[in-house]
């Protein structure tokens, strides 16, 4: 076990990536900026798994929570409704925050 | 005259499964499963007890788990902090899922949906609906919720936050849905029985109690 490099509460971006292969971070989240709700175990990477590789390196899994308006520009509902998507830490960065 | 316009109290459609050559999926299903069974690997009575057992999962246990959790909130903290350890003290097992219980407030009303494919939470509420598995409602309860839960017929408050959860990888959630009013003097039997498919994946809310169930 390593330890997490993300805790609850921290923000965190989805890379803006696009492999081939199995892939279970959903299209609509990268590049999207959320904030830890859980850290969860490690599991098997599916992105190696799906091919077979079963002893490749376990990898963290989180639990992160988007407020819908940032996802979806267009968003018409509440402001303070939000996803959860389950995400493998090679998914994500630290986000690093713009003064405003 | 159209099709549509007579009484029916029929299907049209003929039972499909015999009809028709088998599918990619269901050959290689069957070849597989004929080729473990022949050289040993498994039973079929094995195969027939592993259905068997999907078969038996259904929303039943899952309301269970509900009116448990209801009446005892000891116990509801336990199934919010842990589910599988929870669910086991009532005698379900739920593995291999890994089950977040997510519970709805006063301020959040939660919804599941699986966008990459059909992750569901099989050993509390059995198979999902074949809604749940289209892709309409896989993109758009990530999309527009209160517009998809408006078609359920469940207006969520604009004080209430949704929230979405995206079962994307290991972790399977059921929704809690919100005891409802009125349902004081009812027993875990009679609160089991309010609590629908639907509740616990959040496209709805529990029924309230009629006077019916109060006999």
């Amino acid at each position: 076990m390593t330890a997490p490099a993300f805790a609850p509460g921290e923000r965190v971006t989805v890379r803006h990536a696009n492999p081939p292969g199995h892939v279970r971070t959903p299209f609509y989240i990268r590049g999207k900026t959320g904030e830890v709700e859980r850290v969860c175990d490690e599991f098997g990477n599916p992105e190696e798994l799906a091919f077979g590789r079963r002893d490749s390196a376990s990898v963290r899994l989180y639990r992160v929570r988007f407020p819908l308006p940032e996802v979806w520009s267009d968003y018409s509902g509440n402001g303070s409704d939000t996803i959860d998507v389950e995400l493998y830490e090679h998914w994500l960065e630290p986000t690093e925050e713009t003064a405003v | 005259m159209s099709e549509a316009s007579h009484t029916h109290d029929h299907d049209h459609a003929p039972p499909t499964d015999e009809a028709g050559p088998l599918s990619y999926y269901q050959r290689l299903e069957l070849a597989v499963r004929e080729l473990l069974i022949e050289k040993g690997v498994l039973t079929a009575d094995e195969v027939r007890a592993g259905i068997e057992d999907m078969d038996g999962r259904s929303p039943e246990r899952g309301a269970l788990v509900v009116a448990r959790a209801w009446s005892d909130p000891d116990f509801k903290e336990r199934l919010l902090a842990d589910g599988p350890a929870a669910c086991a003290e009532l005698g379900i097992d739920v593995s291999p899922a890994r089950l977040a219980v997510v519970e709805n407030t006063d301020d959040v009303h939660n919804v599941i949906v699986c966008t990459l494919c059909s992750c569901y939470p099989r050993p509390l509420l059995g198979l999902p609906p074949s809604w749940y598995k289209s892709s309409s409602y896989r993109a758009r309860a990530v999309r527009e919720p209160r517009a998809v839960l408006g078609e359920f017929g469940t207006v969520i408050p604009e004080d209430v936050a949704i929230r979405v959860h995206d079962s994307t990888a290991e972790l399977r959630y059921m929704v809690l849905p919100q005891r409802p009013p009125g349902t004081e003097e009812l027993d875990s039997d009679a609160l089991a029985e309010l609590v629908t498919r639907d509740s616990m994946i959040g496209v709805t809310t529990a029924l309230a109690p009629t006077a019916e169930r109060h006999a």
